[in-house]
């Protein structure tokens, strides 16, 4: 483990993090920083309770214990939609954007989330600046008009990261941002991912070796429910052998899987 | 004051025939209905007409919230008998006179603490919206808060309405339990509910109150509100973790369907039979309701608008040709629709639509589909 300097600012600070699913622990006494600014990565095998982590820290999921501060507020307790307004946007598993809806629709509907009742009761007469600015970041202004439902697999990846983008969040949560895209489509959402790094800190579940080596600043690894490396570089990531030893573990060695999920 | 000016010219092409469609359907409702049809058959209508406008909240509801509200003859019923209770006054020379049925039975020395407000016209008509709205919005928080949904959501609303039934039946005293409230002589504003030259005025009101209710119900489903509420219907978490609160989406929602269904039995008792009892708020009477808007296309107004007023002279029609058959009727279409046209006659019309549209230019876009839809 590193040697970490004191100044550096904890936007996310996880502390003993406990879920027991009926007697099953999913996450068991979890710490985790994820620093101002920085791309974080959580990997670990299937089942190592990460997005159980990010469920907990959007309130999807309650705690049986532990402490969750952001930005020193401690999140435990509260509404989902609070947890948002405070600034900390998500992204699903599987693309999960308003099918019934135009992509332009989509992006408004994200964009009005401070609005008050009465003035959603008002029709939308076009789009704001954090609309169109999330159209061109995400390439979809040529299916602005198409329903959200006829969009391929990237392209809800990318409308959804977008409608986040819009909501100009402190804290972007990905669960699996490119799980099951094409190697072009990996890449246009890597550069969606670095342009979100500019604006705001990034934490993302990935199982891409190849996708974590180019974007992440810092790595956290977790193995059934228990944190495994500490955040590291992604090279000592790499080299630590206990890391290696539960892919290997499960019959594959880290590279292979990397391959594997690259192609 | 130029954007308020704006806010009422259409901007595309699918806005100015979707306005002349209700131009053309206005002045059948008002003008060319009433020169044909006989006076009980225009009273008639005009039960229907009501009907209509429960429809319309069952297609905010259920057709674009996903709520499946099988027990709207609560609401429905909330606002009849509030109505009813004035009337049944009124028909005694109004407070503290005894309304028929408790002089008959002999039960109340003198009228009852909740009777007395409804000697009020404005009272009357007031609660037949309050209440509803009221109870909707108690029932819809701890409801929806708790995550009920889908079916559990269904059967909720569905034993509510059963519930209402038997607390009518068994309050006999009171509200003159399975016989309903009925009059054989009353009137409203100065206008008998038995002269064929006022009930005409009446079936214009109603009327009246359906198209703004429909347009209401348009605005309020074109609006920001509407898109989330369709959201929430598709994506009930992705709306919650965008910063919404999706309990609160659902209670207006669900407030609003039960403040028009309310509106919907207020007017019910001044037309038509004039009477209201349990035997029309019950789970039957819910579900029947429900079918309406089946038929026309659940998330369609226009559609639900349709659907209840054909189904209902379906009704009559096949009732009175043959009477045994008509529940057999009923069972068929709404198999039929469920199977085949699950948008109903709403999604018939769009294809058709498409169809002559297209054969003229192929220019129809998918946005205004949806648009259409939402009208």
């Amino acid at each position: 483990m590193t040697t970490e300097p004191f100044l550096i600012d904890e936007l996310l600070k996880i502390r003993g993090l406990e879920v027991d699913f009926d007697g099953f622990k999913a996450v068991d006494g979890v710490d985790l920083d994820v620093r101002l600014n920085e791309v974080h990565f959580l990997i670990g095998p299937n089942g190592a309770g990460k997005t159980t982590v990010i469920d907990c820290v959007t309130g999807m999921t309650k705690p049986t214990d532990g402490s969750i501060l952001f930005d020193d507020v401690q999140l435990r307790g509260k509404r989902e939609n609070a947890i948002v307004k405070m600034g900390i946007g998500r992204t699903f598993q599987t693309a999960s954007v308003f099918e019934a809806l135009t992509v332009e629709e989509n992006l408004d509907l994200a964009a009005s989330f401070r609005f008050s009742m009465l003035k959603l009761l008002r029709q939308r007469r076009g789009t704001t600046e954090a609309v169109e600015r999330a159209l061109e970041d995400t390439g979809l202004t040529d299916v602005r008009h198409k329903e959200a439902g006829t969009l391929s697999h990237g392209q809800k990846q990318w409308l959804e990261i977008g409608m986040l983008l819009c909501q100009d969040p402190k804290l972007l949560l990905l669960d699996e941002p490119v799980a099951g895209m094409s190697p072009e489509e990996r890449t246009r959402t890597g550069d969606l991912i670095r342009l979100t790094a500019e604006r705001c800190t990034v934490l993302c579940v990935e199982h891409d070796m190849d996708f974590l080596r180019r974007f992440a600043d810092r790595v956290t690894v977790m193995d059934e429910g228990k944190i495994l490396k500490p955040a590291s570089t992604v090279a000592e990531v790499q080299a630590d052998e206990r890391v290696q030893e539960i892919y290997i573990g499960k019959g594959r060695g880290i590279e292979e899987k990397a391959e594997e999920a690259s192609t | 004051m130029t954007t308020f000016v704006k806010s009422f010219v259409p901007s595309n092409r699918s806005e100015w025939s979707s306005r002349a469609t209700f131009v053309a359907v206005a002045i059948l409702f008002l003008f060319v209905f009433p020169a044909w049809l006989s006076d009980s058959r225009l009273d008639l209508m005009a039960s229907y007409v009501t009907y209509a406008i429960v429809a319309l909240g069952i297609a905010i509801a259920w057709g674009n919230g996903g709520m499946l509200v099988l027990g709207q003859g609560l609401f429905f019923g909330l606002g009849a008998y509030c109505v009813g209770m004035y009337l049944a006054l009124v028909e005694v020379g109004g407070a503290p006179n005894l309304p028929q049925f408790m002089t008959l039975l002999g039960s109340q020395e003198t009228l009852p603490a909740l009777w007395e407000p409804f000697n009020n016209v404005w009272f009357a008509l007031s609660a037949a919206v309050i209440v509803p709205v009221t109870l909707a919005t108690i029932l819809g928080t701890l409801i929806f808060r708790s995550r009920i949904r889908g079916p559990y959501f269904a059967i909720l609303t569905q034993a509510l309405a059963g519930a209402f039934a038997i607390l009518l039946i068994g309050n006999i005293t009171l509200i003159n339990g399975t016989n309903g409230i009925t009059t054989s002589f009353s009137e409203i504003f100065g206008l008998s509910l038995f002269e064929p030259a006022d009930q005409r005025v009446l079936y214009t009101i109603v009327v009246i109150v359906l198209g703004i209710a429909f347009l209401l119900s348009r605005q309020m489903l074109k609006s920001r509100y509407g898109r989330l509420l369709l959201a929430v219907r598709d994506a009930e978490d992705r709306v919650r973790f965008l910063g919404y609160s999706a309990t609160k989406i659902k209670v207006i929602a669900f407030a609003t369907a039960a403040g028009l269904a309310g509106v919907g039995g207020a007017l019910f008792v001044l037309v038509g039979p004039k009477i209201i009892s349990p035997a029309s708020v019950g789970i039957i009477p819910s579900i029947t309701m429900v079918v309406w808007v089946a038929v026309g296309g659940r998330a369609s107004l226009a559609g639900a608008i349709a659907g209840a007023i054909l189904v209902n002279t379906a009704e009559f029609e096949i009732s009175s040709a043959a009477p045994e058959y008509w529940l057999y009727f009923q069972g068929a279409l709404f198999i039929g629709v469920v199977a085949f046209a699950p948008k109903g006659l709403a999604g018939a019309a769009t294809w058709l639509k498409e169809k002559v549209t297209s054969r003229g230019s192929s220019s129809t876009t998918s946005t205004s589909k949806t648009a259409e839809e939402a009208a």
